[in-house]
């Protein structure tokens, strides 16, 4: 794999920032965490733990409680139990729990950016600005609505459905654990939720503070462990509605296992994001668009920008500009704060990513990696960026969930619409261009549930977010978020 | 002497052309005393393969209208019933066995429930869309927008009335659709592919099959350029169904005969399901600072 020209500055030498190192003196984590289910923490019946570690230097953090089949059954029922007291709460009653969740998250904020990068390997300077704050937003969000739901669907009047259970992934633990609570718990719906195995920590301290918060017990229950503690949750008769949010091959086997059965299912999958820069765009905002397209959270986004399309006649520029800006990346610790590419989740994902990166030199495909170093301890992968690739290449056509981007250039609008669309997925999609009329174009053409015009990677609580095809169905924020947690009459 | 009737031969619909199986394989279509009323082609696989490939090619066309030619195009399939309604009400009567009331009640039921759908094409988007205040400076909106091809297979059809609320319900917003006619239904569902076929329709928007649920359903559930599958009535085979469905992540929606009958079905949510929530993303200069993820 060729290096970086030259003449780019050397960050690494010249321009090395100073360590800033973010503190974890004030967080506080237990050695072992058990089980949230009716209000308290308990052991697993199992009496099996898993160690959760620190992707970035691999140290130990803290045992994780493995549920199994009599632990989800009990939260299952906590649940079940806790449905008529919650839904016999006046709404506006309910919010107020919510509400306080949102404040409880915002004080806490700085220890759960702590954590949630700890345990996950994300820079520090994300889960700050991104994750917590975001986390926070949408408990403020769907709190609002819980009084005001007779007015979200019109000639419809609104149920909640019951028991629901959520599965969440590792790569934004906290902030997929807001968007799976928030609007449920707000339509008056009880949760068994159960988070990444590799990233349970924030969860587990959110059933801290949902104890904080005084919530009724059985409403929010927190069970740990891997897919085998997801399947039995899944699998369990009285659950009424799942949302799960993961891989699309996991996202299959779910809405297998609830065919024929009467569960309401809403599926955040995979994708493979087409980012489309034409030579009207602005080509500097576009190559920050692009960087953080496809290196926010290392790659691991499921709405990552990861296949670029360059219209021919920029190629060249919008590369070099590209180059340079990969050599300015930093890449390291997490817990520094001028880090913008952290650690990789996992051993498991870095093994998964240099398949990848393997494959495309098998393919013969033409790449170039920041000339940084990387530590010697934890999981890290340069950003790279592989360029001239074919679409019949599995760089192009599969989901990497890693920092690689691969690069294809088109002529005409309708080529790269018919390249950018052809993928079963259809999550997001991005599109730079200063033409307006060619941005409407493209977003009302690209077969995406999220269409980004000149910017990339942007999350709020009100806007609904959730794919096309086999990314998934289902919407989670805004108004339309809403309907995953309803019956409607 | 008198004179002797002439027989009409029906045949499938798709792409806009009405030709027989490709399999060359045929069932008898009985009156509801189980008279001898014609040979109905028994479609195959291929020709739902067909069929599929004629709503996949018509479908981003008939999205690209406007609101306002497809009502109009809604509205026309039902004048084009109206013109027609004596025809359609002996084929129903004969058909289901209903008195010629009971079947011109049905025909009329149909037509006007046509027209109700016709008027949502143009405001169905401004019903369900919206104008997100997100926290950032950035121009956020959701709009509908047509899921794309849609499978529909009934257990079968039990009257000529729901064979067009489904239809109507599901094409409105610019989806192309597969329909399997249903055994008991098939004569009028044929029928009303030449209306279909003079009513300016696009060729391939609408497809109809006439043939076995039992032989076809596994194609309708599994084939993966078919982005929802509408299941009417019950379905013993539905867990199986729904479990090939998974193959390329389609949408499932299980529509009972009594619920499409109903007059609840006029509501938008019906149409709302069979599409997908599209949020575009701008940004707004110097509405308020923001800093960007690097």
């Amino acid at each position: 794999m060729s290096k970086t020209n030259s003449f780019s500055l050397h960050f690494e030498t010249d321009w090395k920032y100073a360590d800033a190192p973010e503190s974890r003196d004030h967080i506080d984590l237990k050695e072992q965490y058990e089980l949230f289910i009716n209000g308290q923490f308990q052991k697993c019946s199992s009496a099996k733990y898993f160690d959760s570690i620190n992707p970035a230097n691999e140290t130990f953090l803290a045992k994780i409680a493995e549920a199994n089949r009599e632990d989800i059954d009990q939260a299952v029922k906590s649940a079940k139990s806790a449905l008529a007291q919650w839904q016999k709460l006046q709404a506006k009653e309910r919010a107020k729990y919510i509400f306080r969740i949102a404040r409880l998250i915002q004080e806490r904020a700085r220890e759960f950016s702590v954590i949630e990068t700890l345990d996950g390997g994300k820079p520090i300077k994300e889960s700050r600005d991104i994750d917590i704050p975001l986390a926070a937003a949408h408990f403020f969000y769907y709190a609002g609505w819980a009084d005001k739901l007779e007015y979200a669907f019109p000639g419809k009047s609104v149920k909640p459905i019951g028991v629901v259970a959520q599965i969440i992934p590792w790569n934004f633990p906290l902030l997929m654990a807001a968007w799976k609570i928030a609007p449920a718990i707000a339509c008056g719906n009880t949760v068994v939720l159960k988070p990444a195995e590799t990233t349970s920590l924030t969860a587990l301290k959110l059933a801290e503070l949902i104890q904080d918060a005084g919530l009724p017990p059985g409403v929010v229950n927190i069970v740990t462990g891997a897919g085998e503690t997801g399947a039995e949750l899944v699998n369990h008769p009285d659950i009424d509605k799942i949302a799960f949010t993961g891989s699309t091959e996991v996202g299959k086997l779910i809405q297998k296992s609830v065919a024929g059965r009467n569960v309401k299912t809403t599926l955040e999958l995979g994708g493979k994001a087409a980012n489309i820069i034409f030579k009207d765009a602005p080509i500097e905002q576009a190559v920050e668009g692009i960087i953080n397209g496809i290196f926010f959270n290392q790659g691991h986004v499921c709405c990552a920008g990861s296949r670029l399309f360059i219209e021919e006649s920029i190629e060249k520029e919008v590369l070099e500009k590209l180059k340079w800006r990969l050599e300015t990346l930093s890449v390291g610790d997490p817990m520094d704060k001028n880090t913008d590419i952290g650690a990789i989740n996992s051993k498991q994902q870095l093994d998964t990513i240099k398949k990848y990166i393997k494959i495309a030199k098998e393919e013969g495909l033409k790449g170039f990696e920041s000339n940084q170093s990387i530590p010697k301890k934890g999981f890290y992968c340069k950003p790279t960026i592989f360029t001239g690739v074919s679409q019949s290449s599995r760089l192009a056509q599969e989901e990497i969930f890693g920092p690689v981007l691969v690069v294809q250039t088109f002529r005409t609008i309708d080529e790269v619409i018919e390249k950018a669309n052809n993928t079963p997925y259809g999550l997001s999609a991005g599109v730079w261009t200063d033409k307006g009329s060619k941005a409407f174009n493209l977003s009302s053409r690209l077969k995406a549930g999220v269409v980004w015009a000149n910017t990339f990677n942007k999350f709020d609580p009100t806007s609904p977010f959730g794919g096309f095809k086999e990314s998934g169905f289902g919407r989670e924020g805004g108004l339309q978020g809403l309907d995953a947690y309803l019956k409607m009459d | 002497m008198a004179r002797v009737e002439v027989l009409k031969t029906y045949k499938l619909f798709i792409d806009g052309k009405f030709p027989r199986t490709e399999s060359g394989r045929y069932f008898k279509a009985k009156d509801a005393v189980g008279e001898f009323i014609g040979n109905m082609c028994l479609a195959s696989r291929k020709d739902f393969r067909n069929a599929i490939k004629a709503a996949r090619k018509s479908q981003s066309s008939w999205q690209d209208r406007s609101a306002y030619n497809r009502g109009q195009i809604l509205y026309r399939i039902a004048e084009n019933i109206e013109a027609r309604k004596k025809e359609f009400s002996d084929l129903i009567a004969k058909e289901q066995g209903l008195s010629q009331k009971e079947a011109m009640s049905q025909v009329e039921s149909a037509i006007d429930r046509v027209i109700y759908f016709s008027g949502w094409t143009d405001k169905l988007q401004q019903v369900f869309s919206s104008v997100n205040p997100v926290a950032s400076n950035h121009f956020n909106f959701s709009i509908l927008e047509p899921m794309g091809v849609i499978s529909i297979l009934s257990d079968s059809f039990t009257s000529f009335f729901e064979f067009i609320s489904v239809v109507s319900a599901s094409i409105l917003s610019g989806n192309s659709i597969v329909i399997l006619a249903g055994e008991n239904a098939s004569l009028s569902a044929l029928t009303f592919a030449e209306v279909l076929a003079h009513s300016d329709v696009p060729n391939g928007v609408v497809n109809i099959l006439s043939g076995k649920a039992e032989e076809l359903s596994s194609h309708f559930a599994s084939h993966m350029d078919s982005n929802a599958l509408i299941l009417v009535g019950k379905h013993t085979n539905r867990a199986e169904l729904e479990t090939l469905a998974t193959e390329n992540v389609k949408r499932v929606f299980c529509w009972s005969h009594e619920e499409i009958k109903a007059s609840k079905f006029e509501n938008p949510y019906y149409i709302k399901a069979l599409n997908e929530v599209k949020t575009t993303w701008h940004p707004i200069e110097n509405i308020s600072s923001s800093s960007s993820t690097y």
